[in-house]
């Protein structure tokens, strides 16, 4: 066995074939692979629903536009596919990605492969920003939704995210490391906070806004719309601009903070960055969909599996991944009971539940509680 | 040089180093010894940075305290004693980890290989493919020692010495690799770097180091030569068992020292 290694690892590198411990080759395979499966899942995505613009008459319609014996799309048809369907897409894309990169973002500051914004209460942070605005917006909080528009959601929700992962993260490390025990169960305090909160404001909500809330609170892509994605969207896709930047000092930081520093890592900058991130991409996602569990716990950890640790591939392929997994579940939460729909936080939570006790159970030994 | 003057460190109020001084050159070996508890972890990590201190640490003439972490990371390398991982790393990806932010200073062309290189260096030639977590504790100290080399790889960089801060680098070996790793050390600061290294083991230190400071109760009992440090009297003041140096087991008991090895 280790004689073979050595063989492989000696001969490989004159032949150009990977470098044995060196899985870069395999990760950006990966990525490629990753790439087509999402523009296959989103097309797909476009056709499926109760209405059936079929995705051959969709990409007809797309080469050729509307000519003679060449049926384009009928007008109900475009309304349900550009305004209905694409926007719906777009945000599943967007907050999958978001979700998962997160999750991909907190696991390397905390070290951790448990670590993930649903479960240790920065989404209920950000929930009760969001909740705040959805039902404090024409009263208390008037002048901050005057002020932002349709910003003032996701901007609360970032505000609530920022808040609890830095109390959180403020608790759970002493000198720089990182108790997971604490860390866990400081994010089940500050998740119940967030809750209670939440609940309060939810008893004082009036019909119509709470009609908004259960429906929000579950998780859902159901009310994408063009003006909501123009709220998240930027937000989204600036906070994941900025994780290629994180990833090498992610990967020193997965030796303990003092191993990162000495390797040159600017360790106090990259966490003020990494937390500012994900609280920005986790309150942007939670504005316009509300709470969607174990995508950023489910993703990050089978890409492990297959391509290893490493964020600089870990990162772009989480998003990826992320994105096609949200527009899965999508698909089903709009099909399984149709006519009507399932919100997507109960099919998401249904997979990433049993999927987080089997890691558990699979690395007992080794994830350090 | 490495230059330590009046260097103090509190925790909490507890004071666990009082006012060492200390002085490494280039092409130097120093091993800092002492009881558990002595304060020579503490005093390498005020050395490194990871801890705040009062006095004066400087690296190569500039004060260590001001130095981004980049530049720090291009001038000095740092082994901890012990490293536990989440992460299923390879071998490999741990040890080019080393070349995260310093400069490892060797051609452009041989970076790719520069892993390969440190791994052979610790007698780990073949485990690059292997997983960090299913190593042995002492397998997994001489990856993180390969990762140290491939961070300051080339001992002196545009003129300016390089050093290696070791803490007890084989205190989880065995004989054979103690003499290797040791025997890097060495190599290193012959080629003109500094290495500071804390260890238990007093014939290795005897063997290998040029300077010994014996840290006791967070001072500095003695600093030196070894034959001027290594003295019955400090020993028993210092570890508070009485033992004497030099002296040889009866003729019926096997003892093996690691200077009887055969180059």
């Amino acid at each position: 066995m280790v004689d073979e290694t050595i063989a492989g690892a000696a001969g490989v590198q004159e032949s150009g074939r990977p470098v044995s411990g060196d899985r870069s080759g395999r990760a950006l395979l990966a990525i490629a692979v990753l790439a087509v499966v999402l523009a296959i899942t989103a097309l797909f995505s476009l056709t499926w629903g109760a209405s059936d613009a079929s995705a051959l008459g969709l990409v007809r319609s797309w080469l050729f536009g509307a000519t003679p014996g060449n049926e384009a799309l009928s007008m109900r048809d475009s309304v349900i596919v550009y305004d209905i369907r694409l926007p719906r897409i777009v945000m599943g894309m967007l907050v999958g990605a978001a979700l998962a990169v997160s999750g991909a973002v907190m696991q390397g500051l905390f070290r951790n492969p448990l670590a993930d914004p649903g479960l240790v209460g920065v989404s209920a942070g950000a929930g009760l920003g969001a909740v705040s605005v959805i039902v404090l917006g024409a009263t208390v909080l008037a002048p901050l939704t005057a002020l932002l528009g349709s910003y003032a959601l996701p901007f609360a929700a970032f505000g609530g995210g920022l808040l609890t992962t830095i109390i959180l993260y403020n608790v759970a490390t002493r000198q720089g490391r990182t108790s997971i025990a604490t860390m866990l169960l400081a994010g089940i305090a500050l998740g119940a906070m967030a809750m209670a909160l939440t609940g309060v404001l939810v008893y004082i909500a009036d019909d119509r806004q709470l009609r908004d809330l259960t429906f929000w609170q579950l998780g859902s892509l159901a009310g994408a719309t063009w003006l909501k994605i123009a709220g998240a969207g930027p937000i989204i896709i600036l906070a994941l601009a900025t994780t290629p930047f994180m990833a090498k000092g992610l990967n020193a930081l997965a030796l303990g903070e003092a191993t990162a520093s000495h390797l040159g890592v600017p360790v106090q900058r990259l966490k003020y960055v990494a937390i500012v991130a994900v609280s920005a991409a986790i309150g942007a996602s939670v504005a316009v969909s509300g709470g969607i569990g174990f995508v950023g716990i489910v993703v990050p950890h089978l890409l492990r599996l297959a391509i290893g640790p490493d964020n600089r591939y870990l990162l772009p392929a989480s998003a990826l991944l992320g994105a096609c997994l949200l527009l899965l579940a999508d698909a089903v939460s709009r099909t399984i009971v149709a006519p009507a729909e399932l919100p997507i936080g109960i099919v998401t939570a249904a997979v990433g539940g049993p999927f987080f006790l089997w890691i558990l159970l699979r690395k007992r030994g080794v994830v350090d509680l | 040089m490495i230059e330590a003057r009046q260097v103090s460190v509190s925790i909490g109020s507890t004071r666990i180093v009082s006012d060492v001084d200390f002085i490494v050159r280039p092409g130097e070996l120093a091993a800092i010894v002492g009881p558990n508890g002595s304060g020579k972890t503490t005093f390498l990590r005020a050395l490194t940075g990871e801890l705040a201190y009062s006095g004066q640490v400087s690296l190569n003439g500039r004060d260590a305290a001001k130095l981004k972490p980049w530049e720090a990371a291009s001038i000095r390398a740092v082994l901890p004693q012990s490293t536990a991982l989440s992460f299923p790393f390879t071998v490999r990806e741990i040890v080019k980890l080393g070349m995260t932010g310093g400069r490892s200073g060797v051609l452009a062309g041989e970076g790719d290989r520069l892993p390969e290189r440190a791994l052979a260096r610790v007698d780990l030639e073949g485990f690059a493919g292997r997983f960090y977590q299913e190593l042995s504790g002492g397998e997994q100290q001489r990856v993180q020692l390969a990762r140290v080399l491939c961070q300051v790889w080339a001992p002196v960089l545009d003129g300016q010495p390089r050093y290696l801060f070791l803490d007890e680098p084989v205190s989880s070996l065995d004989i054979k690799h103690q003499l290797i790793i040791m025997n890097i050390a060495r190599d290193f600061a012959r080629r003109g770097g500094g290495v500071v290294a804390i260890l238990h083991d007093l014939n290795l230190t005897a063997m290998y180091a040029d300077q010994i400071c014996v840290m006791h109760r967070g001072k500095l009992a003695a600093a030196g030569a070894p034959q001027a440090v290594l003295t019955d009297d400090l020993i028993e003041k210092v570890f508070g068992c009485r033992l004497r140096v030099g002296a040889i087991p009866a003729a019926n008991v096997p003892f093996v020292l690691p200077q009887s090895a055969v180059a």
